[in-house]
């Protein structure tokens, strides 16, 4: 399969590494990445946060983007579950609000196509297990958009437990929000904190070295709060996790860093 | 007919152009401070923290094991759905209808434009009967008009006879939940107040739960007993029969709605329901959601006044106080359709660390966020109520609850749209900010530059971990590392490891 690679502005800028984790675990499936360099950003901090006007030139750049790659690409896939569902879910409705109905069925035709890497991996290729090996303590975070915006519900875990080596621990109260939201972290830095706290006390409970997630901006977060602690525990994306084998753990050794 | 009557609705129903807000300085839709200092203060409270966090835990849990019960659940919250989207399509039909059948049955109606008129309406009916106290049912209604303030100052002395309001009312507290309003109080603290404020407390009052209980009862007891006025708000009124509803849990409802002679009901126009059929939506999906029972404990309902039997003067009071504004909204609309059943407050990952005080309206969490505003109007970025719809990650955990399916986080998107447009007037740094990013975004060219300058924030960066950065950035780095920007962004190892593959890339000029 030909995959159109959608790295995120954030994953191109700050963490290429869980980008090229994607791709080595996509071409080890015996898979063909293709990587579209005109793509910037889908739009989503400015939709988000009530720039809807500013936000439109974003989805239709990502929109035309896209849909070139398309062209020869079968899919397109994230390794975010935020961006992935402002893709499917909003492009298409900023588009209708402003009047723009012709963009707005272009958009739901490339968000149709666009997949969060856990959903592209079980649902689309039907593999869990992706021949990963990482010895290692292992918390889960399922970040809000991609559990009740693209509902990936398991689909992380199994592949999860299909690594080599990984041993997994429920994280309590998994399912609340870390704190991070986007913007909100910066204008509620205060409640945003008090979230973050509870989200590290959980994960440090469980006795993990590594939490993960399929957000890079969550785990931005999550490890920004458990490095200033000196936590002991690493922010890793769940990406770079599926990357590592035997032979190499990972370009950064699997921690989430550039 | 209503001596009182106001004026045909039309007069405040279906008038988009003229939109008229909640006033401010009366009652309780909007707080001092914006939501991000207010919630400062909230979170200093260690023990607020603990008693909301257990408090909420408790009832998510019970909520979420009734709901299982159900294999019809999402139906339900499909019809409640439906029920009130066809209310809001045609409000004035209905409450003209529902005014019909009241004064059919002996009621009197009363039309109230806004806070201070539903206020004075009250405190008129309440001096014409003589009475110098009243006996209140819990209501959201009545606290967002603030009508015991008004009750007080002219003379007249309100006990609200709920015991979790009670303990509001006696510890000169606000209610911080809509369903719970002392849920930031635990025992301990209900038993300081009930012995410093409650004149007939026993000296060896204990925070025993029972005892506390007990205690409560025994005081309201004589209230109950003695009051010729009640006063309560309504869950539900039907349209095709006049009949009003109040569903609750310790029967403090059914003696107020019971006893006095007089009963005044204040409800806020969107509680209208088409026919008595549809409660049977209703009162499946409130009592689960709300408390997390079956059914609620007292269910009382009326139709007008029956002679001989419970209050002989009935008088209903229709309240609007920015209900309309937010109809003319045809997203926000939406909010009203709420029930009050505070269900997304307890699965609220804001709420359950800032409690309810810190949204400054009495409608406080993920409803109140979007509620609140619409009510009031947002006036630029000092109000506090402009800041609500960005009190929200947006996780979604309350439109996965919300009985009546209420899309909160896309109202909320809506309503911060709505909020910086107002804004554009007068741009400030933020809107200049987010205009000057859009731009560099829009252009692969000026995005790849952008990530490139990025890049002296290698400099800051120590073992590479950025520890501080001058303001705004500061908002981050309070509480959180931040990793140095990469030697190398990802399309700029794309270009130096696969730059041959040129089928793999457009060009990336500007446009």
């Amino acid at each position: 399969m030909r995959i159109a690679l959608f790295v995120t502005c954030l994953g191109d800028a700050m963490f290429p590494g869980v980008n090229r984790a994607t791709v080595t675990v996509l071409e080890r499936l015996g898979h063909t990445v293709v990587f579209p360099a005109d793509q910037t950003c889908c739009g989503q901090m400015h939709l988000n946060t009530g720039y809807a006007r500013e936000a439109l030139p974003l989805v239709r750049h990502h929109v035309e983007t896209f849909e070139a790659a398309l062209q020869t690409c079968d899919a397109i896939v994230a390794p975010s579950g935020s961006c992935v569902a402002s893709v499917r879910h909003q492009h298409a409705s900023a588009a209708r609000d402003v009047g723009a109905n012709a963009l707005a069925g272009r958009a739901e035709a490339v968000g149709a196509c666009t997949y969060e890497l856990s959903e592209l991996l079980v649902d689309v290729l039907g593999v869990t297990d992706v021949g990963a090996y990482y010895p290692h303590r292992v918390t889960y975070h399922p970040t809000c958009h991609s559990l009740r915006l693209l509902h990936v519900n398991d689909k992380p875990l199994r592949l999860l437990r299909a690594v080599r080596g990984l041993d997994l621990v429920e994280l309590p109260a998994a399912e609340s929000c870390c704190g991070f939201g986007g913007t909100f972290a910066i204008k509620n830095p205060d409640v945003s904190t008090a979230m973050l706290a509870d989200k590290m006390s959980h994960v440090m409970s469980t006795g993990a070295e590594v939490c993960t997630a399929g957000d890079s901006s969550c785990l931005m977060h999550i490890g920004g709060g458990l490095s200033r602690l000196r936590a002991g525990v690493r922010a890793v994306h769940l990406a770079e996790i599926l990357a590592a084998t035997e032979v190499a753990t990972g370009p950064t050794g699997g921690a989430l860093t550039p | 007919m209503t001596k009182t009557f106001l004026g045909y609705p039309t007069t405040f129903l279906g008038n988009a152009s003229g939109v008229s807000y909640a006033p401010p300085g009366v009652g309780r839709l909007r707080g001092d401070e914006t939501f991000p200092r207010a919630a400062r203060t909230a979170l200093a409270n260690g023990q607020l923290r603990r008693n909301l966090g257990a408090a909420t835990a408790t009832i998510r849990a019970k909520r979420a094991a009734v709901v299982s019960e159900l294999p019809d659940w999402e139906q339900l919250r499909d019809a409640g759905a439906a029920i009130k989207t066809d209310v809001m399509a045609r409000l004035p039909e209905l409450l003209t209808q529902l005014e019909t059948n009241v004064i059919a049955h002996g009621g009197q109606v009363h039309w109230a434009r806004d806070a201070a008129e539903a206020n004075r309406i009250v405190v008129d009916l309440v001096r014409a009967t003589g009475a110098t106290e009243v006996v209140k049912v819990k209501s959201m209604v009545t606290q967002e008009i603030g009508l015991n303030d008004a009750l007080e100052a002219a003379g007249i002395a309100p006990t609200e006879t709920d015991l979790a309001e009670l303990i509001v009312q006696l510890g000169h507290d606000r209610p911080s939940h809509i369903l719970v309003p002392a849920i930031h109080r635990n025992r301990a603290e209900i038993r300081d107040i009930f012995t410093r404020e409650m004149s007939d407390a026993p000296a060896d009052l204990t925070d025993d739960p029972r005892h506390l209980a007990m205690t409560a009862r025994a005081h309201l007891r004589r209230k109950f007993l003695a009051a010729t006025v009640g006063i309560s708000g309504a869950n539900f009124a039907i349209a095709e029969t006049g009949t009003l509803a109040v569903v609750e849990s310790e029967g403090n409802g059914r003696m107020c709605l019971t006893l006095p002679q007089t009963l005044i009901t204040v409800m806020g126009i969107e509680k209208v329901l088409p026919t008595w059929r549809d409660l049977e939506v209703f009162l499946q999906l409130l009592p689960r959601s709300s408390t997390g029972e079956r059914m609620n404990p007292y269910t009382s309902m009326w139709t007008g006044v029956t002679p001989g039997d419970g209050p002989q003067q009935f008088h209903l009071v229709l309240l609007d106080n920015g209900r309309t504004a937010a109809l003319s909204d045809d997203v926000g609309r939406a909010a009203l359709h709420c029930i009050r059943c505070s269900a997304c407050l307890n699965v609220c990952p804001i709420y359950e660390r800032t409690g309810g005080v810190a949204y400054g309206s009495v409608y406080p969490g993920p409803i109140g966020a979007i509620l609140s505003p619409q009510l009031t109007g947002m006036g630029g970025h000092h109000d506090p109520n402009a800041s609500l719809p960005f009190a929200s990650t947006l996780c979604g955990a309350c439109y996965e609850v919300c009985p009546v399916k209420i899309d909160i986080p896309s109202i909320l998107v809506h309503l911060r749209n709505r909020a910086v447009d107002q804004s554009r007037r007068r741009p400030g740094g933020q809107l200049m900010a987010m205009k000057f990013v859009g731009w560099v975004m829009r252009s692969p060219r000026r995005f790849a530059l952008a990530e490139r300058l990025t890049r002296v924030g290698r400099l800051l960066a120590v073992r590479g971990r950025i520890r501080a950065l001058p303001w705004p950035g500061s908002a981050w780095t309070s509480s959180r590392d931040l990793p140095a920007p990469p030697a190398k962004t990802f399309r700029e190892w794309w270009l130096e490891e696969r730059g041959h593959d040129s089928h793999d890339s457009h060009d990336g000029s500007d446009r």
